[in-house]
């Protein structure tokens, strides 16, 4: 199997730099990280993947059975350092995504050697002496949101959707393409993203790790962040000074300065 | 337009019309008075979201004091938790990216309690550096438009589960008219000593059970009888037709192996079955039986035909004539019916060659419009003289293949050889 296209890999920056494996989470797909890419690419070698069922990812290699665990996700990402042998990479997981980094991590251990945790959460759903920030039903409303909305089912979408990597003129042309998935496939992510409990799994991170988390974050408040702070031993807790749950968007400055610090330290 | 005489012309009453008091009100109609009465909402926030201006249509929907929303409140506040995630994973990643989004289906709270369905569009202003300043927003009342799309998503879900339980139904038929097609032919035929056999049967519609069939069995220690044929029809009545016919004619022969007496026994059963039943049905069919002679390597043929084409017999030294069966009659149709017999003697390397109609009635040439014809058969067996049966029967497999559209009906084929006692090469054909 050639995982380099079914991930939609993308290798970019400084080939002798340590290698940053930059993932994205629920939603979108590796676009999201395009103003973190010209903070790391002249000191390190960046690599992008679309995780299967998104972005320009190849659809065919969707399947429910995998990806209805996070374990699935995890696979891609083993899979991908695999594919390009990487060694003591750091994990840059947005999300769901640095989840699926510890997952990662427990599997290959020799392939990660730290965590960037961008808006993290173990868990969204509140639980005994937890709050993760949500309910059962608020997730059926989100999959209710993700079917009403044009993003994932209308036609025109389709060609992006079915990964035309052979024509990728397809895909420039067609706004808001980068968060367009295929209904079904998003359906499944978003059940695996949001009824995922790794609280356990953090206590296994035995490497550097920093916490980025916002003053103010739906999807991971607060007390997420100082959560998964507290469970990781040794891990760096930075509260950004931005809005949303997508700091490198909203506020890329003080990310990519929090990060680049982290990374430097690292050395 | 139909106007009375009193009203004056349109064209002429300009002057008058923009001196109205309804012209003059929508010239006193003022910039505010439209951004806070519109027909949509309107909102602009920070960056961060904070809600800095909202307008009146939008607080009534919502059932809000501006004082309660603007500088207070957050614009993910008004969205249902849904709504929120929808946002944070999609729309605010999307705008942050793009600089707009438009036509995203959210739903806002209301004061009540309720949901009201909304269509969102954001833009975002920005500065004289280009650095964005705050992001300006407008929704529309989607509420009918919402139920009208939760019907279509509604009937695409029906629609969905009514092709794949088709789709299902559909690979369930298919299996069970395979397994009923296979129950009508024979898996293999038996071993006859002295004779070579072969056989193909081509299927013109894979879900069509067709109505042509042959066998090949034994009737003593001694003699096999064999049989091939054509039903009227297509479809499940065939199938039964030929079911009936097939086993009719096995049980016929066991009782008395005589060709024209196994026919007339099937005449019967098939007369009795269909003549009353208001939808009569009959078949065409060879049925013979075979004795070979191991002393002389010699087969002696009997056989009848109830209105079916001759056989093709072909003779080592390149001969081939049909065997002329002529006036039988079509089986099951008439109380009683008269068949015609025949015999022959297969020496070594001799060769009997049935065949259904599909073959001769191939449609060939330009257009389709020519039939390939008794004759032409006759000509192509006799090229293959000579040759074991399999090898006529794969020859024969691929004229049928090489007749591609042409050929759109059932055709059975079956071949019954004496083989030659040594290879030979022919001297003249």
């Amino acid at each position: 199997m050639d995982i380099a296209r079914r991930n939609n890999v993308t290798v970019t920056g400084t080939s002798q730099g340590r290698t940053v494996v930059l993932a994205h989470g629920f939603g979108c797909d590796q676009n999201m990280w395009r103003l973190t890419l010209p903070a790391l690419v002249e000191e390190y070698r960046v690599v992008l993947f679309d995780y299967v069922g998104s972005g320009r990812s190849d659809a065919t290699a969707f399947s429910e059975d995998r990806y209805d665990s996070l374990t699935g996700y995890a696979q891609d990402v083993v899979e991908v350092c695999e594919a390009l042998d990487l060694r003591d990479a750091v994990f840059v997981g947005h999300s769901v995504s640095a989840m699926i980094g510890v997952l990662a991590a427990g599997m290959a251990p020799e392939r990660i050697g730290a965590h960037v945790m961008v808006a993290p959460s173990p868990r969204y759903i509140d639980d005994e002496g937890y709050r993760g920030g949500f309910s059962a039903d608020d997730i059926d409303e989100l999959l209710a949101s993700l079917e009403s909305n044009y993003l994932g089912w209308s036609a025109a979408m389709a060609p992006v959707i079915m990964g035309n990597a052979d024509r990728p003129e397809l895909g420039e042309e067609l706004k808001n393409s980068f968060c367009a998935t295929d209904p079904d496939m998003a359906r499944v992510f978003a059940r695996t993203t949001f009824l995922s409990d790794s609280r356990d799994e953090l206590k296994s991170v035995g490497v550097p790790t920093l916490v980025l988390e916002c003053t103010q974050d739906v999807i991971a408040p607060r007390e997420v962040g100082a959560f998964v702070h507290q469970a990781i031993p040794g891990s760096t807790l930075v509260t950004l000074d931005a809005t949303g749950h997508c700091p490198h968007l909203s506020a890329p400055e003080a990310t990519n300065q929090a990060i680049i610090e982290f990374l430097a330290a690292l050395r | 337009m139909c106007r009375t005489g009193q009203q004056p012309d349109p064209h002429e009453a300009d002057d008058e019309k923009t001196s109205s008091p309804a012209f003059a009100a929508l010239l006193e109609d003022s910039a505010e008075e439209l951004y806070e009465s519109a027909p949509c909402g309107y909102l602009s926030t920070l960056m961060d979201g904070t809600i800095a201006k909202i307008n009146t249509t939008l607080l009534t929907w919502l059932g809000l004091e501006r004082e309660a929303v603007v500088g207070r409140m957050r614009f993910t506040d008004l969205l249902t938790v849904g709504g929120k995630m929808y946002h944070e994973t999609h729309f605010a990643p999307l705008l942050r990216m793009q600089g707009e989004i438009s036509g995203i289906a959210m739903e806002i709270k209301q004061a009540g309690g309720g949901r009201m369905p909304v269509l969102v569009s954001s833009v975002v202003k920005h500065g004289s550096t280009g650095e964005p300043l705050l992001i300006r927003t407008t929704v529309f009342d989607a509420r009918d438009r919402r139920a009208y799309e939760e019907e279509l998503l509604r009937g695409r879900k029906a629609a969905e589960e009514a092709r794949k339980q088709a789709e299902a139904d559909r690979a369930r038929l298919q299996d069970a008219l395979a397994v009923l097609q296979q129950s009508l032919l024979p898996d293999t035929l038996p071993e006859v000593p002295g004779v070579e056999t072969a056989a193909y049967y081509h299927t013109a519609h894979p879900d069509r059970l067709g109505g042509d069939f042959y066998d090949v069995f034994p009737i003593d220690g001694k003699r096999f009888g064999f049989f091939l044929g054509d039903v009227c029809g297509k479809g499940p009545q065939a199938a039964a037709l030929t079911s009936l016919t097939r086993y009719t004619l096995r049980a016929a022969a066991l009782h008395d192996p005589d060709p024209v007496s196994a026919l007339t026994t099937l005449n019967k059963v098939l007369h009795e079955r269909y003549a009353g039943s208001g939808d009569p049905r009959y078949c065409t069919a060879i049925y013979g039986t075979f004795d070979p002679d191991p002393d002389t390597g010699q087969v002696s043929v009997h056989l009848a035909s109830g209105g079916h084409p001759p056989v093709i017999a072909v003779r080592a030294d390149g001969a081939a004539d049909f065997l002329p069966t002529p006036g039988g009659l079509l089986v099951g149709i008439l109380p009683s019916a008269c068949f015609t017999a025949a015999t022959t003697v297969l020496a070594p390397g001799d060769m009997l060659l049935l065949y259904t109609d599909g073959i001769t009635e191939a449609r060939t040439g330009e257009g389709r419009t020519g039939l390939y014809g008794d004759e032409a058969l006759l000509a192509f067996a006799a090229d293959h003289a000579g040759k074991p049966p399999p090898a006529a029967i794969q020859a024969l497999t691929d004229l049928l293949h090489s007749f591609g559209d042409g050929l759109d009906d059932d055709t059975a084929l079956l071949a019954l050889g004496v083989p030659a006692p040594h290879p030979r090469t022919r001297s003249s054909r």
